[in-house]
Order: C-alpha cells, then structure tokens, then sequence
C-alpha cells in the first residue's frame, strides 16, 4: 500500500493501486473516493493540502493533491471521456488496461498505441466548471486560510506572491481590459480607480504594478498572441482561475455557488500543445472547425494559466471565513462546542461591536445599530417571488466628497469575508459591465460585478455620482442594481433571452439625501463628532482593535447568519394587536410595509443578541428603533423640505 | 450477380427515363442499393469483402466492371451519380431478389446523405465494446433471409417489408398534426405524403416516429438504435413503393425519408454516453450557425505527365493522395483538380438548451449540430427548433508526434431533421401545444384536481400566496391566466374574436401589484415583463435590426410578440407615454401588431394577454374621483380592460389583523412548511398549460340564456336612469370569463355557474371601477367615454341654460364674454367654473348657435 505522504503528492499512483484491483467493475471509483475522504478526516489532514488560493501554479506539483476554494462563474456542457481504455503495445502486442478518470491526457508508454476500437473501452462523463476565487474576498481572510497551511511557512512561497507573480498576473488583465475596450484611455482610468481600490486588499503595491505592467506588456506583445481575459467578476481581482472537473452529482451545484475541492491538479504542457498542434494541421479536417479560435481559447486555455482540477472530493461552503468550523450544520461535538462557547460570550461582543461601529459611524449609535441588523442579514427563504430576509439599508447624510464612506468601506471589510464597493459615477455606470452575459462566439459566461457569491457585502456609493446622462448601458446597469436590491436576483443576459439567477447580496448604499436606488430601510446618518483629520481618525479606529477582538467580531456576524428563527403563537398575537392599534391610530402612516420592516428589523434584533425567538421585549425595541429612525428621517424631511 | 448489362441500362434510364422498361433482375444496381452501398461505405474501413473491389475501384478493371460501370464513363453520363465505387454489398441476395427495380428508381440519382454517412469518422471511436455494424457480412449466403447486419439485429430484408407495410397501411384518424393540412386521416397518411412528393417534387418523406412506434414497436426500437443502417433500409423501400406508384415520376434525386420526433431524449441535459450513435430527437435554440463548408467528398486528381486521372473518397476527414500514378508510374505527379472534385454543402450550428429546459441556477449546455447538404441554412440564430440527428462522439485526434491523446471527445449531432418549433407562430394555427409532454401520472393528477369542488378557490388561493388577500384579483388574474376559448368568425367578416382577458390593477403605491405581476410573470412560460416607464413604443412591438456579421436587415420582436400566448406584465403603466400606450390599441383588441418600418411591412400575431398595473396619478387614490380622473388613461384603453381592479388598502380592524398574522407568519415559517400549504407552482403551471392546451368548453344552451340575461340586466341596470350601463364589449368580456372559468373547471361546457361566476366577477370589479363618486351608482359610460352619466347630463343642462340666457338677452348680435359669464354665474344656482362655461360656449358652437373669437361672442 502506499505510504502516508503519497496521496498528497502522487495521488494519481494510489487511484492506479486501486484499479489495479478491482479493474473491470466500476468499484474502484467508489473506493477511490471514500478513501480520500477518510484521509482528509485525519486530524488536520485538510491543512497539509496545499491551496491554489495561496500558492502560485507553478510551486505546486503536477498531478499532486490541491484543494481549491472556488466560486463558480461559469458551467460548460459536460464531456465524454475516455473511462477505461486499452493500450496495446506496438512491439509486443500485449494490451493493458488503464483509466481516464482524474486525467486530461490518456496516457500510455512509448511504444504503446491506444486502441481506439478495444471492446474494453468505457465512456463516461463528465463536468466542466469554469471556478475563480471568491470574488471580493476581504485580504484578512485570505491570510487566515493561508495562515492554516503548514506547508506554507515551509516554504517559500509565501514570499513568492509579492514578487514574481502577482505582477505578472496583473499584467494580463491589464492587457486585456485594453483589448477588450475601445477606448483605451477611460479604460486605463478606471483601472487605475480600481487597482487603488484593489490596494485595500492589503498586499498588492499599485504603484509598482501601474509603472511595471506596461513595460512587461511592451516586451511580450509582439511574438504573443493577445492575453486571455480570465474572466473575473470583479475588475482589478487576481488570483488563479481553474477549469474544475467534476465527476459525480455536479447537477448539484450551480452557478455562483462557493465551493471547496480537493482533487488532482493537472498542468500538462501537452494541454496547450495538443491545441496549437490540432490548429495547424487540421485545415482539412472538418471537426476542428467546430469550434471557433475564441472559444478554443476560453475551452482549453494554457493550462499554465489555468490549471485544471480534476476533483476527487468536492464541497459546497456555507461562508468562507476562516475563522468557523466549514460546516455548521453537521451535528459534530467539537461545532456544537464552538457555537455554545461563543454565543455564551455573545453579548459583550455585541456590545464591543456596536460601540466600534458606532465610533466608526462618527458616533451615531443608531445608524450603528441598523449597520449590525444590515449585516447579519440574510435572505432565508423565498415566498414565490418575494426574497425574506434581505435588509438593504441606505445610510443617508454621508458626507460629500470625503473619504468618510471610502473608510466605511474599509471597516466592514475588515469585519465580513467577501465585500466589494462600487462607486457610483455616471462614468463608471455607463461603462462597466454589471450584468453577466453570454458570449456566443466564444460560448462563455462574461462576467460582470454583480455575479457574486452568496452573502457578498456590496457597498453602493453614491456619494460620487453627478448629475449627468446615463447611456442604455447605465441605465440597464441601474436597473440591474434596483432588481439585486429588491427582488435579489440578477436577469443574465442570454442574448436571445434572459435568465433569473437569484442571489444573497447584503447591498449597503451610502448617499448624501436619499438614494436613487431602492432600499429596505432608509437611515439618516448624524454624526455626533466631526473628527478634524478623517483619516487619521479612521486608520486609528481600527489599529485600536485587538485582533482577537476583531476575530470575535468576524465570527460574530458570520455566525449569527446562519442561526434559526421563530416567532411564538403568543408573541405573534402581541404583533397582531399592536399592529392593529396603530392602524388605528395613524392609518395613513402605517402601512403593511412597515409591518414588514418592523419583523424585519425585529428578527435581526433577536438574532444579533443571539435568541432565535422573538420576544415581546425585542419587538418593542425594533419598535422603538423605527420610530427613531423614522423621527429622524421626518426631521431631515422638514429640514431640507424638497426631499421625498 | 452484376452485369455489364447495367451500365447500357443505367443509361437508357438516365436519359429515356421510364421509356424503357426495367431490365428485369438487373441485379446489380437497383441505384436503391448502391446508395445503401454509398452509407455503408462511409461507414469507414471496410473489410474487402468477397465482393467489395478494393478502395481505388474508380480505376477501370476488370473488378469495377464487376459492379458498375466505368467511372468517367459514370462520371460523365449522370454526374450526381457520384460515389458508385463502393460495392458494397450490402444487400443481401434476398434483398436484390426482392428489391424489384424500377425503371423510376433507378432513373432518379442518388444523393449520397452525409447526414448518416458521416459516421465514417465515428467508427473509430467504437465506442461499445461490440459497438454498431462495421461492416456488413452476409453470414450465410444461402440463408438468406436470415441476414442480418452485423452486429446489430437488423435484417434489410424484413425491416424494408415491415416499412413498407408501414407506409402503405398507417392510419391513425386521432393524430391530427398542423402539417396535416389536406390530408385525409383515415386514409394511409404516408402514401398520401407520397402522393405529395410526386406532386411537389420535393423528395424527402418525415416520418413520425411515434407513429412507428404504434405500428411497430420492434422496428422502431432498431431504427432508434441502429439509424445509421435502417434509415437507408426505409429509404430503399420507400423507393421502391414511390416508384412503383408513380414510375413517371422524375425527381431531383431519390427519396430521402427523415425520422422525427424519437422520443428517445428530449433534453440536452439528459445526453448521455449511451446515446451515442443513436437517433435522438432534442428541443433547444439555435445561437449560432457556421457559414457553408464545402466538405470534400470525392477529390479528382490528375497525374501531371501521363493526364491519367483517378478519384480517392474522403476517409476520416483525410485525403490519401496518390504518391505514384498507376498509369506511368511517376511519383508525385498527381495534381489535385479542384473544380472537378466532389464536394457536400456542411454546416455547423450550434444549440443550446431552451430556456425553459434549464434547471435554476444553472447555465445553459449547447450541443454542436452538423447539417448537410439542403438542411444547411434551414435554421437561423434565435430560431427553436427540434432536431431529430444521430449523436456522435469523436476522439480528439491522435497527433503523430505526441504518443499520448487527450483522453476527451468531442460530441456532435449529424441532423437527420429540423423541426422548428416556433414557426407555427406565424399559422395562425390555434394550437399551443407547447410540445409539452404531460406524463400520464401528471394528467391524473390534474384531472384528480380539476374534480375538487373548490378548485377554483384552491388555484386562486395558491396564485402568489405571500400576497394578502385581494381574492377578487387573484380569481380575475387566475381567469386571466386560462383565457378563454378562441373564435373564428373570419368568415362572416369579424376575424378573430379575442380569447385573452386583460386585467388593470390600479391603486395605492404599495398594495404589492408589483408584487402579483412579478409572480404572474414567472409563473407563466412565456411571460414578459416591462415597466412603463422603461419601454418604448419599440421596445414593445419591434424593431429593424442590421445583424452587424450578415449585414443582414432583422426584425427583432418586442416584449407583446414575444408574449404571444402568453401575458404581457406592464408595470407603472400610467407612466407609459403616449405614443407607446397607442400600440396598444391594436394589440389589446385585434390581437395583432402591424409594422412597417425599414421596408419591412408586416402583422405580427400577439395574441397576448395584458396585466397592466396603473398608480393615481395623485401618488394616492382619490375616492372622490372615478378612476379615469385617478389614473389619467384615455377611456378608449381602458375600455379594453375586461376588469379593472381598484387595490386599495382596506382600513379596517379585522383586515390588519388577519394581513398581520400573515406577515408574521411568513417571517419564521421555514420553507418547506410553506410549501406544503398551497398547490405548488409547478403543478399550478401545469394545470394552466393543460387547460390551455386540452380544454377549449363551448357556450351550452342554458349558459348562453343565462348571458343574455346577464347582459339584459346590466343594460337595464342602467336605462332607468338614462344611464347605459353595459356594452357590447361587456358582453364579450362576461363571455371570455365564463369560457375561462370553465376551463378551470376542465369542462367541456360553459355552464350557469361559470356565467354566474363570471358575473360575479365582473360586478365585483366593476363596483370598483365604474363607481360615479357622486352619485354612488355603478355606471360603465365612465369608462366608455370616459364622463359619468351624471356629469354628461350636467354638461348639457348648463349649456341649455346659457343659450337660453342668451335669447332672453334679445337680438343682439355679439356679446362681451366676461358679461355672459359672470351673468351665467348670477342666474346659475351652483357655482360656474370658467371651464364649464368654456365647455358649454363650445357645445353651443358645435350646435352652429354662436361663434367664439376672442373676447366676444357671436350669434348666428
């Protein structure tokens, strides 16, 4: 049998062990898998597997154990590959019997011919997903991940991204935004307001890739054909894109979904070779024209670029920080443990959260409150067309033109896994692509910024935006924005038609008066200190946070998001009496509307104090906050008098 | 066995074609059998058979004379006679004995059919063990009948008999299809298509078959499994039958037949490696279309020194060409011919699944379509087509100096058929059939339903149960959703009556109408949905379009075509402007959208339903005024409303209690709680699809007294009072309502309880709509013209009193305006706006009585 270390590096050694076995029934498949799986249930086995996430293709080895944390962009149709398959040799003649699954490349010796016609031959399937790093993920949970890797620290790698290969990476897509745009100059622009946005991330320097890129792109232009857009959703994003293979239940998964794989990592240079050679050669053949240059490319780029993943294992997350057990669901002890634990220590957190939140918000406790609700929401369950749970919040009164919701931004991204902000400019608005749509020719899923992962932060800033005309994109890009807000889905663009694909995106506008888009709730900021320098006021906010603190913090908003709910009989006739009461008393002003967002705001308060049931108390508190709230919003009215 | 008799025969039948009677037995080249030859052929390395000359026959020898005539000589004489190189032999004796040639057969050319033929390349990929025939080898010569293809079940002899006993003898009076236009269903249907082919000349039989399957389970099953030698079995036979018929007959090349409709996979998604080489029929959307590719089918090469010239056919996509001339021995002297190479139109075209098809959350899969020769260009992008084809699977090829292969295929499908499934739009045809297939469990499940007594309340209780309440709504909408029965009276000169109900919501911001037209929206298949403020008159019917590849002018169809059959969801459609609301004037009564645009002139069906959602104009709704004045629409549109519902927010203590309870619900109940309370949406859909497609009630005799009732009373209602309170378009309304409550009911038959409901209904929404606020009374003329009774009535007293103002005044022939006003004002009990006498000066002058320039007043 083979040793410990061989199912990391030589995975494909212990597949072969195992046909050798069983070979003719299709056993050995299953035995395959549940031997992995009990493999990586050793304890921390998980962590030895080195992660594409971290580590740079080319420090890994080929055909080792990788696991992948991926979210899908997109979905190729399924192919036939070769399952089983004979060898015969040329000289000898004698056949032998090998496997396909978990390889691009069917192999054989040097003197060996693949007998096409063997009666031994079996075909199967299977599933192609094109996967790129979840998008917008927050550079603090990035390290964490990396941090679980004991291979890391031993190596240098870690090192490594900083130098080689980032920039390099960044080049390509620097390139290929020029491509793929007509007008190079407001390309570059953007790119540059997306690469200082992209420096949050923490470990990129912009500078050095602004003045590095173009001289790289000078040397390798002219003998190289143009770069391969690896079709992020998010522009600026880096990090490795994979064709995943999936062999079993991939009907399981689907577009968008963040997934965890551990499978066999394959870069055979023969991949690309296999390509330009089938080019060449095939002017008369009539199958090469099936497909067209643009989607050879995308279907089976250098696998350099990106590798492929032929997945042994594979799993769908509920969230992607680090800091929580993968999964929550399962009955283990040791989760059981971790959530108990914690939640016994819930309420000084809470307490500690809010107070940093509300430092952050310029002392304004109550928009601090309403930022906690916003940011433990999440959509549970969908009532045929109706999305319950999201809780889009639209901070009004930011200031205008300050770095105050740049550094706002930067606060919850330190708190949640994945967030984006977008800035709202017309520019930006007629120019970028939000909706996702199919490329024909190249028969790919573009991606666009609003395809994202489940329980993404999306950070909408509208302070930017001025007046000014909005082209058909800008205004298919705006509604695309009210339609995530409101119904949480995204219609993707087929071309010949549309498709609905529903999403979980916690959207956060901030603006100077009311927002153009719509909104759950509306809350007027009021800042209770104007700090004279903001920035140095805000970097020190967040330096003053412990790190275990801020851990606390994380755990706390992922954790409670996942946590159960329900209202009793006796408290629901409670809301029943006093929604009727108020009708009575000021029916024009309370409307069913209010009702929703009352259970709404009445839900996450319950939730975000740990209880998962609603009590009288919490109901009169979410009371008492809307009423605040709409105080507030009435005071503003009466102020500027023009609003609503 | 051959003659060289053939080729003087083959001859005389080219040129004097059915003149000359069938040398009886020419055994060798019932053309029939070459093309069988032909399929074989392509079907890759055949073994050299004991009767198969080797692969460079084309080179005169003693072996091609053997089997038919000399090439060039071929060549020269019938040149689409291409391709006779291959023996083949395919047939067996029996079948030569029995495959009777006839003078028409063998007089019309084959066309070689690369539709099947492609498989050459497919051989290799052999993909079962003993995978499908290689090559056919009669097993036992003297047994004749009992040869079968090898590897497969399929005997040629047996399986062409029981084709043509198919041909000849199906009958299934019950099938009716939309190509059956002038058929008799009770006589043979495919010797009828024959009949056809004879009169059009366009030689190709479709043969369903899920007919074949009914007449012969065992034959369907090998043409399933073994397309690639069965079809040209059923080609030969439906030969010979067609020949036998009509020998005079002279067609472009011989009878092709083309299988539809195999009921082996349905779905893309379903596609799996057991399918390969198989005959399948998939449904999907054509997305994009290669340009013609000649393929080579036969090159000509001519050596350079000696002019010697030799044929080589294509084998796996490669040409040997010949390295040494047989004739003088040269190397390398032989040059390819171009022009008098042999060459097949190919398409490439690729498909992807129908929307619909797609689980959520996934994306689409397409599959890649090969189409030959006159199928190429049959579809465009965009188009839905159902593709009957054989499935294929290709290694990626081997390459000479990398030992190892990708381990992965390439899969195709060679298009036997298309089918386009949305051309039948443009028939007028009435029928929806949707091509969908309810299983039989599916349709007891329906029926089972559709006996409950509260079935309408239940399907009403289901649509959108998160919204609260509005029942009248939801039944309307429900009704909505069935539509009623369609009625031709193009004959006595009305056209089409409409069947689609359309519904107004209008009301207070809030009251979820967004909400019910989003669920409607995606409840329905072909829904569309748009925003009044968001659409243009464009966006909504059509526009030109110049494809940017083909240069070519494209009518791309708007929202209302789009929902043809379906319903047409427009939000916030009082912020609609008005050029774009004009459209609809057309569409919501004659059903139709006419364009001319780009020189291009054309009516397009939009046979749509409208669910239209209006707010006040006053952001609230307000009661002190009809709803004309509410939502600022012109009456002629509203008009077209069978029902207009007012969604008010009901103030009322049980109501908020009730619509509390609800929400409150809705915020912790988990999903699957939810789920079990209702009729689920899926089976909702289904039951709207099968009442749509199956159930088409008619009026029986008490219903219709009961609508003339109906329709008396509501006219009655009215004339007491010199108010009409019903039109004609009321009627048909109830009527539509009725069929539609029927529907629901799965009745075959209008009764009085679908009038009574429909009556119902429309009261109920009329209450709501057609209220004069000032008098109380329901008056349907509000929304008629667009004026209450009432205030019409006043109108015209008002202008009375000023003409007799004016003739009490005496024979003056002018007035000062401002004096006629302000005396109108004193003698007047109520207050006189300026804008009512305006109004009432202007009757006047309609009447010829007075005439207005500027600030005076005129008597005439």
């Amino acid at each position: 049998m083979p040793c410990v270390g061989d199912w990391l590096n030589n995975p494909l050694s212990i597949v072969r062990g195992f046909f050798a076995q069983n070979a003719p029934n299709s056993d050995w498949e299953k035995k395959v898998t549940e031997y992995f799986k009990e493999k990586l249930k050793e304890n921390n086995a998980t962590n030895w597997v080195p992660s594409l996430n971290d580590i740079p293709v080319h420090y890994l080895k080929p055909n080792s154990l990788v696991k992948f944390r991926c979210m899908i962009q997109d979905m190729f149709d399924p192919e036939l590959y070769m399952g089983v398959y004979e060898t015969v040799d040329s000289n000898t003649s004698a056949r032998v019997l090998h496997f396909g699954k978990y390889r691009d490349v069917a192999e054989c010796g040097p003197q060996q011919e693949i007998d096409l016609n063997s009666s031994q031959t079996v075909t199967l399937e299977r599933q192609t997903f094109y996967c790129v790093p979840v998008p917008g993920e927050s550079a603090w949970s990035v390290v964490l991940n990396h941090r679980f890797h004991a291979y890391i620290s031993a190596s240098q790698a870690r090192v490594s991204p900083s130098t080689s290969y980032t920039p390099s990476r960044h080049k390509r897509s620097y390139e290929e935004d020029e491509d793929m745009d007509l007008h190079p100059s407001k390309q570059k622009e953007q790119h540059m307001g997306n690469s200082s946005g992209g420096d949050i991330h923490g470990c990129v320097e912009p500078k050095r890739l602004e003045t590095e890129a173009p001289a790289g792109h000078h040397l390798i232009s002219p003998n190289c054909s143009p770069p391969l857009d690896l079709n992020f959703p998010l522009p600026g994003e880096k990090g490795p894109a994979c064709l995943v293979k999936v062999y079993e239940s991939w009907e399981s998964f689907k577009v968008n979904d963040v997934l965890e794989v551990y499978g066999i990592l394959s870069v055979d240079p023969v991949l690309s070779i296999v390509n330009s050679e089938e080019r060449d050669s095939s002017a008369l053949d009539p199958m090469e024209c099936m497909d067209t240059v643009e989607e050879q490319r995308v279907h089976s780029p250098p696998a350099s670029l990106v590798p492929r993943i032929h997945v042994i294992l594979a799993q769908k997350l509920q969230h992607i920080n680090p800091l929580l057990p993968a999964c929550l669901k399962e009955e283990e002890s040791k989760t059981c443990e971790f959530v108990s634990n914690f939640m016994s220590e819930l309420s000084p957190v809470r307490a500690e959260l809010l107070g940093f939140l509300t430092h952050a918000l310029l002392g304004d406790s109550l928009a601090a409150e309403y930022l906690i609700l916003h940011l433990i929401s999440t959509v549970y369950a969908r009532r045929d067309v109706l999305p319950l749970g999201k809780f889009a919040v639209n901070l009004s009164g930011c200031p205008r033109n300050s770095i105050f919701t740049e550094h706002v931004y930067r606060i919850i991204q330190q708190l949640v896994p994945a967030s984006h902000r977008l800035q709202m400019t017309v520019e930006s608005m007629n120019q970028s692509r939000f909706i996702p749509h199919k490329d024909y020719t190249a028969n790919r899923l573009v991606s666009g910024v609003l395809q994202l992962a489940s329980n993404t932060s999306l950070v909408v800033d509208e302070t930017q935006l001025e007046q000014g005309q909005l082209d058909t994109t800008g205004v298919r890009n705006v509604t695309a924005l009210g339609n995530l807000i409101t119904w949480q889905k995204v219609d993707y663009d087929f071309n010949y038609h549309r498709m609905e694909f529903p999403c979980n995106i916690n959207v956060l506008i901030t603006s100077e008066g009311r927002s153009l888009l719509p909104s759950d709730c509306q809350v007027h900021l009021q800042p209770q200190i104007m700090p004279p320098n903001m920035e140095e006021y805000m970097s020190s906010l967040l330096t003053a946070v412990l790190p275990s603190m801020l851990n606390k913090f994380r755990i706390y908003l992922s954790l409670l998001r996942l946590l159960d709910y329900s209202i009793s009989d006796e408290v629901t006739k409670a809301v029943e009496e006093d929604f009727v009461e108020m009708r009575k008393n000021d029916p024009e002003s309370i409307t069913a509307d209010d009702l929703h967002k009352t259970l709404l705001v009445a839900r996450f308060l319950s939730l975000s104090a740990g209880q998962t049931t609603l009590s009288r108390e919490r109901w009169l508190r979410a009371k008492q906050l809307e009423a605040l709230r709409k105080a507030r919003l009435r005071q503003q009215q009466s102020v500027n008098g023009n609003e609503l | 066995m051959s003659s060289p008799a053939s080729t003087p025969s083959r001859r005389r039948g080219k040129r004097g074609r059915g003149s000359n009677p069938s040398t009886p037995q020419d055994a060798r080249s019932p053309p029939s059998q070459k093309r069988r030859a032909d399929d074989s052929t392509s079907t890759g390395d055949l073994q050299p058979l004991p009767t198969s000359p080797p692969a460079d026959v084309q080179s005169p020898g003693a072996a091609d004379a053997l089997f038919s005539s000399p090439p060039q000589f071929r060549h020269s004489a019938i040149p689409l006679d291409f391709d006779i190189s291959s023996p083949l032999t395919y047939g067996t004796p029996s079948s030569r004995v029995e495959g009777t040639p006839r003078s028409g057969v063998r007089g019309t050319p084959v066309r070689q059919r690369p539709d099947l033929g492609s498989a050459r390349k497919a051989r290799q990929v052999d993909l079962h063990s003993d995978g499908l025939a290689e090559d056919i080898v009669a097993t036992d010569q003297s047994l004749g009948q009992k040869l079968v293809i090898w590897g497969t079940d399929v005997n040629v002899a047996s399986c062409k008999e029981k084709f043509q006993r198919f041909l000849q003898r199906f009958i299934d009076p019950l099938d009716k299809e939309d190509e059956d236009i002038g058929l008799d269903l009770n006589e043979p249907r495919y010797m009828q298509r024959l009949q056809e082919i004879n009169m059009v000349g366009e030689p190709f039989l479709n043969v369903n078959c899920d007919h074949l399957r009914s007449f012969d389970e065992n034959l369907y099953r090998q043409l399933i499994c073994y397309p690639q030698e069965v079809i040209p079995t059923f080609d030969m036979a439906a030969n010979e039958i067609f020949f036998d018929r009509y020998p005079d007959s002279i067609l472009e090349h011989q009878i092709q037949v083309r299988p539809y409709n195999a009921l082996k996979t349905r779905n893309m998604r379903n596609l799996n490696p057991e399918d390969i080489d198989q005959l399948i029929t998939i449904s999907g959307m054509v997305i994009r279309s290669s340009q013609l590719i000649p393929e080579m089918q036969e090159a000509f090469f001519k050596c350079q020194v000696c002019s010697f010239t030799t044929r080589v056919e294509i084998d796996r996509g490669r040409i040997a060409e010949p390295s040494v001339c047989k004739n003088c021995n040269t190397t390398h002297s032989m040059a390819l011919i171009h022009n008098r190479s042999m060459f097949s139109d190919k398409q490439m075209i690729k498909l992807q699944e129908s929307p619909e098809d797609m689980p959520a959350g996934q994306t689409p899969h397409t599959v890649v379509l090969f189409a030959h020769n006159d199928l190429v260009d049959k579809v465009q992008p965009g188009d839905r087509v159902n593709v009957t084809g054989i499935y294929r699977a290709v290694p990626i090829r081997v390459n000479p100096r990398v030992s190892s292969v990708k381990s992965v295929y390439k899969t195709h499908i060679d298009v036997i058929h298309y089918r386009k499934t949305d051309s039948k739009r443009l028939h007028g045809v009435d029928e929806e059939t949707e091509q969908k297939m309810f299983t039989e469990e599916r349709v007891k499940i329906l029926k089972e339903l559709s006996k409950k007594a509260d079935i309408y309340e239940r399907l009403s209780l289901a649509l959108a149960p998160s919204i609260y309440e509005h029942e009248d709504i939801k039944k309307g909408i429900l009704l909505q959703l069935f539509g009623g029965s369609r009625k031709d009276f193009t004959n006595t000169g009305r056209g089409n009556f409409r069947a689609e109900i359309n519904i107004l919501l209008c009301g207070d911001p809030g009251t979820s109408k967004s909400q019910l037209l989003q669920y409607v929206y995606n409840l329905v298949p072909r829904g569309q949905y748009t925003s009044g403020k968001g659409s243009s008159a464009v966006g909504l019917t059509a526009y030109v379009m110049k494809d940017p590849e083909t240069r070519q002018l494209v009518l791309q169809t708007g929202a209302l075509v789009l929902s043809d059959n379906g319903i047409c969801c427009i939000d916030e459609f009082d912020k609609m402007n008005e050029s774009t609301r004009s459209v609809l004037h057309e569409v919501m009564e004659q059903q139709t959208l006419s364009i001319a645009k780009a020189g291009i002139i054309c009516q397009l069906n939009a046979r749509t339903s409208i669910l239209a959602a209006a707010n006040p104009i006053e952001s609230q709704w307000n009661p002190k005024k009809t709803t004309i004045e509410n939502i600022q629409l012109p009456h002629t549109l509203l008009s077209r409303f069978d029902l207009i519902f007012l969604m008010l927010d009901p103030r009322d203590e049980a109501y908020d209690r009730r619509l509390a309870r609800h929400l409150v619900s809705l915020y912790y109940q988990s999903e699957e709680k939810m789920e079990e309370e209702y009729v689920d949406m899926a089976i909702l859909r289904d039951y709207i699809a099968y009442a749509r497609c199956y159930v088409n009630p008619r009026i029986s005799e008490e219903a219709s007294q009961a609508l003339i009732e109906a329709y008396v009373d509501m006219r009655k209602i009215g004339s007491g009072r010199g108010m009409v309170s019903a039109y004609p378009r009321q009627l048909e309304s109830l009527i539509r309502l009725a069929e539609a409550h029927a529907k629901v009911r799965f009745s075959d038959k209008v009764e009085t309880i679908d009038v009574e409901e429909a009556k119902r209904l429309h009261r109920e929404a009329l209450k709501q709509s057609a209220t004069d606020p000032r008098t109380g009374i329901v008056d349907i003329s509000i929304l008629t013209t667009g004026m209450s009774a009432t205030a019409r009535k006043r109108k015209e007293e008002l202008a009375q009193a000023l003409r007799k103002l004016i003739q009490s005044k005496g024979k003056t022939p002018s007035l000062k305006y401002q004096q006629l006003f302000d005396d109108l004002r004193a003698q007047s009990d109520t207050a006189v706006t300026k804008e009512m006498f305006e109004e009432a000066l202007r009757a006047l002058a309609d009447d010829d009585f007075l005439t207005v320039t500027g600030k005076t007043v005129r008597l005439l």
